[in-house]
């Protein structure tokens, strides 16, 4: 395969936020928001291709002759080469996942950036200030998150990691005139840096043991007769377990090194990915415009995480207790994030919270995830859902926005019966709440019955509740869909326009993302992704009885939300008196922020800083100052001798001269 | 023994140095301080004739007398006004000044005379150094001869004008 | 009576020790100018008595006061262009009235 066009994916991306980002104030908000649209279009198309060639051209460097799916190294260049072995390289590694992932991101990017040029500006169609650095941003985490998919070495991933967190603080950050905005970005930043040193000592002990950044080697074995190309296989990562298991490699705290490692690197993705209890930042983060939080926080980098453990699969599945600690976690943030969602008001909130649970969705399906049942079913479930989850997800945000823009404000108490004024976006939003509520046939009822099905394949505990987390989240999302729609008609305030539809650069992303979200079900996810290339086709072992199980616990979560909100009743109240403890818990999030405001000012603060800044201020601080008014003082009293005058200079030299003279006349002559 | 009129042509010439450098140092007309320096440098130049010196004398009067002292005269006439005379003089920096000029005179003296037996030799029979032999030393690149340095004087000349010129240009 | 090198000496010392009591009495730049050449002179003379009534057979000591001479020569020329700057400058050339360096 050429190079030209994975090069040209990454660079372009580059080169716009270079270019907009320094010459994007020279030129007007119109060229700059058309320039980056098109740029992102362009790789778009260039991923879309390069997608297409791996999966159906059928080359025998894409696929064997059983069918198996290959890894291909597109190019693996030496960046640093710091020893012999110590080597980080960049490159370009093209496999089942990454090339979905070149879709997922460039189709949810270019549908954002189409979209923020309508959203990005006001009614009256002025555009917002710092329009241009905006896109440049954009460009900066499209950019960042291709080159962290198509990492083939670890280090790579870890650099661009960083980028999209970067990134990300950038743009949460973007009305950085906004106190709340502002400590947000800080927030996402502090809370997934702290993940990321995880992440770090999960990288150089495995890296450090294994011998190798490459994940072809840790995970795969090179195809013989073909360059560059590799098979993901057990054999390597038992290889590599061997590596683990030798006198060398030591225990640590009763666990070997390899669950040290793995456990520390899933610690990365659980900052990214918002998994309890490093969550906290996902639904602060939503102060950041609307399409970036669609972008970013619910379709693209927040996945990260679920990518990661994917990438290293192979060997997460050599350890039983890493997979069981993604699993428990997973689960646990299901669960959470599905509570706290049924009584948030804001509905950028609410949207956060639902992507935490469905990111733990696919977090559980790849920890329940065992090559015995289905090929690794779980593992299909959890990419299928990544896939299904952005475009719905995506397209919810995007709704979101409108209303939010329509509107100008992100409480549903301000919406209330907006289903006549916005038509579009209506029944757009609707496709997305049954997407994600999993009702046949939207694309959210295909992935999550998969996840569903292999949970059951795991054990029936985990069935039962995701089952009862997927039951909920029909819940809240019809909980959200009929406050902001129907509840009771709306009423403009005086001296408003009527909210109305919104220009057609923002109706069109919603409107093909309504359409992806209602075919992408029936995409034959099994013959393209699967752990191992080996293709599996779900439909013909597709489970109905387990699908009717979930249609209706689907449809009994839609009926609730029905019964409690269709319509403006006082049963959301009754419920609220009748167990205000929990409705409290929900509705402040279990107080999690609060814990972690205790821990930090009270404990850490309080107890260990405040010592600190005493000992700094007072001893360090001090010396230096005595040094200082010493070295004052002395000079202050010897300063008289520089007069200026130069013959008292001369007498004194004289009088030294004369010293030594008789000194010299006297004792040794 | 030296002939009576050498004896007494090294009276002058010591008397003569010594009275006019302390008449340059004491007088408050900063013109008269330059035409006694004249004298005193006179005189030098006759204690190198006596001592067979006679290029370095002629240097001595040339550059000096010749040069120096005319550009002292120059400096004198550019930066005083007419009757102007110097300051008087404080007594502390009289006192100052006494002590210093005393004091090493003391400590040399003693060490010139009690500590140096050498300055006691008498002056040994010798030929005077031609011309030739001077010329050939300061020209030529052996041991003992001096073409370095002539060069290296030459070219501090050379930047001495064209620093002169610099500093002493108006702006 | 015979002229040693002490004859010689002694004067020198005295100008020397005059150069002395003019560099640091004088306030007028040029008179301290002539107290340095007074001291530079006493100086050379030395050179020349050695030379002459030690080591008659080189020439060491007379090439030596010969480059002083020169020497002396560049750094009066120099310092009289300074301190016509400085005349020009400060209408006076008074060394007390040129304590800008000072701490």
């Amino acid at each position: 395969m050429d190079i030209t066009i994975p090069v040209l994916i990454l660079a372009i991306p580059l080169f716009m936020f270079i270019f907009l980002g320094l010459c994007g104030m020279k030129m007007s908000h119109k060229l700059a928001g058309t320039l980056g649209t098109l740029g992102m279009g362009t790789v778009l198309v260039l991923s879309y291709f390069t997608a297409f060639t791996y999966f159906f051209s059928g080359a025998p460097e894409f696929v064997n002759a059983a069918g198996e799916r290959l890894q291909y190294m597109v190019f693996d260049q030496t960046w640093l080469q710091f020893t012999e072995k110590l080597v980080i390289k960049l490159g370009f590694l093209l496999d089942p996942i990454s090339a979905m992932m070149l879709v997922v991101i460039t189709t949810i990017s270019f549908m954002v950036h189409l979209y923020s040029m309508g959203y990005m500006r006001d009614h009256h169609g002025v555009y917002e200030h710092g329009f241009q650095r905006f896109y440049a941003f954009l460009s900066l985490f499209s950019f960042s998150m291709l080159g962290l998919v198509v990492a083939p070495n670890i280090f790579q991933m870890y650099i661009f990691w960083e980028l999209v967190g970067a990134s990300s603080y950038l743009l949460i950050g973007f009305y950085y005139t906004k106190p709340s905005a502002v400590s947000a970005s800080k927030k996402a930043f502090i809370v997934t840096r702290f993940a990321d040193l995880g992440f770090l000592v999960g990288i150089l002990v495995l890296s450090f043991y294994a011998g190798t950044f490459n994940f072809t080697e840790l995970t795969s074995i090179p195809v013989e007769g073909i360059a560059d190309t590799y098979q993901v296989s057990l054999s390597t990562s038992e290889s590599v377990l061997g590596i683990f298991q030798n006198s060398a490699a030591p225990m640590f705290m009763g666990a070997s090194v390899l669950t040290w490692a793995l456990v520390l690197i899933f610690m990365g993705g659980m900052g990214k990915s918002a998994m309890m209890p490093l969550h906290i930042w996902l639904p602060d983060a939503m102060e950041g415009p609307t399409p970036v939080s669609a972008l970013i926080h619910a379709a693209t980098m927040v996945v990260a995480g679920v990518y990661l453990v994917a990438r290293l699969f192979p060997l997460y599945l050599m350890e039983e207790t890493s997979l069981v600690i993604i699993t428990v976690v997973g689960a646990l943030t299901a669960f959470y994030a599905a509570m706290v969602a049924c009584v948030q008001v804001d509905i950028k909130r609410v949207l956060a919270f639902s992507t935490i649970s469905q990111i733990a969705f696919m977090m559980v399906s790849l920890g329940v995830a065992r090559p015995e049942f289905h090929h690794g079913l779980g593992y299909m479930a959890s990419m299928f859902h990544l896939f299904t989850h952005a475009m719905f997800k995506a397209l919810l945000f995007l709704g979101a926005g409108a209303l939010i823009h329509a509107i100008g404000s992100n409480d549903y108490t301000a919406m209330h019966g907006l289903r006549k004024h916005m038509p579009i976006t209506h029944i757009t939003f609707l496709i997305g709440c049954l997407a994600i509520a999993g009702i046949i046939p939207f694309s959210g009822f295909f992935s999550k019955d998969e996840i569903l099905s292999s949970c059951l394949g795991y054990d029936w505990m985990a069935y039962l509740w995701m089952s009862l987390v997927a039951g909920m989240t029909a819940f809240y999302m019809f909980r959200l869909y009929y406050l902001i729609f129907w509840w009771k008609e709306h009423k403009t305030p005086e001296g408003h326009h009527a909210p109305h539809d919104q220009p057609w650069t923002m109706s069109l992303p919603l409107v093909i993302l309504a359409a992806v979200s209602c075919v992408a079900g029936f995409i034959p996810f099994g013959n393209l992704v699967t752990w191992n290339g080996h293709p599996y086709d779900f439909m013909a072992h597709f489970d109905w009885s387990v699908a009717a199980v979930s249609l209706a616990v689907a449809l009994a979560g839609i009926g609730l939300a029905t019964v409690m909100y269709r319509k403006e009743n006082s049963l959301p109240e009754k419920f609220r008196k009748a167990v205000p403890a929990l409705w409290n818990w929900c509705y402040h999030r279990f107080y999690w922020d609060e814990l972690y405001i205790f821990i930090t000012h009270k404990i850490i603060f309080g107890c260990i800083c405040r010592p600190l800044a005493w000992f700094d201020r007072h001893i360090i601080d001090g010396t230096m100052d005595a040094f200082a008014t010493i070295t004052n003082k002395a000079s202050d009293a010897i300063k008289p001798l520089q007069s200026g005058q130069i013959q008292m200079y001369v007498w004194y030299y004289l009088i030294g001269v004369l010293a030594l003279g008789t000194i010299t006349v006297l004792c040794l002559i | 023994m030296e002939s009576v009129g050498s004896l007494i042509m090294y009276f002058i010439v010591a008397l003569s140095m010594i009275v006019f450098s302390v008449m340059a140092v004491t007088t408050r007309k900063i013109l008269r301080a330059a035409t006694y320096l004249l004298f005193t440098l006179f005189a030098a130049a006759v204690v190198y004739f006596m001592l067979d010196y006679e290029f370095l004398g002629a240097v001595q009067i040339a550059v000096y007398a010749g040069g120096i002292v005319v550009l002292f005269v120059f400096a004198i006439l550019l930066t005083s006004r007419p009757g102007d005379n110097s300051e008087r003089l404080t007594s502390k920096s009289r006192v100052l000044g006494a002590i210093a000029s005393v004091a090493t005179l003391v400590v040399a003296g003693y060490a010139l005379v009690s500590r140096c037996s050498v300055a006691f030799a008498s002056k040994p029979d010798m030929e005077a150094p031609d011309m030739q032999s001077v010329g050939t030393a300061l020209l030529g690149s052996g041991a003992g001869q001096y073409i370095l340095p002539f060069e290296a004087v030459s070219v501090l000349l050379l930047a001495c004008i064209i620093g002169g010129v610099v500093i002493a240009r108006k702006r | 009576m015979e002229i040693t090198a002490i004859y010689y000496l002694v004067p020198a010392l005295i100008m020397f020790c005059c150069g002395v009591y003019g560099f640091i009495t004088r306030k007028n730049m040029i008179a301290m100018l002539v107290s340095l050449e007074l001291m530079l002179n006493a100086v050379d003379i030395n050179f020349v008595v050695f030379n002459r009534f030690l080591y008659p057979e080189q020439m060491e000591g007379m090439f030596f006061t010969l480059f002083a001479i020169a020497i002396a020569a560049a750094e009066t020329a120099l310092a009289i262009a300074i301190i016509i700057n400085i005349f020009r400058a400060a209408k006076n050339i008074d060394v007390r009235s040129l304590n800008e360096m000072k701490f």
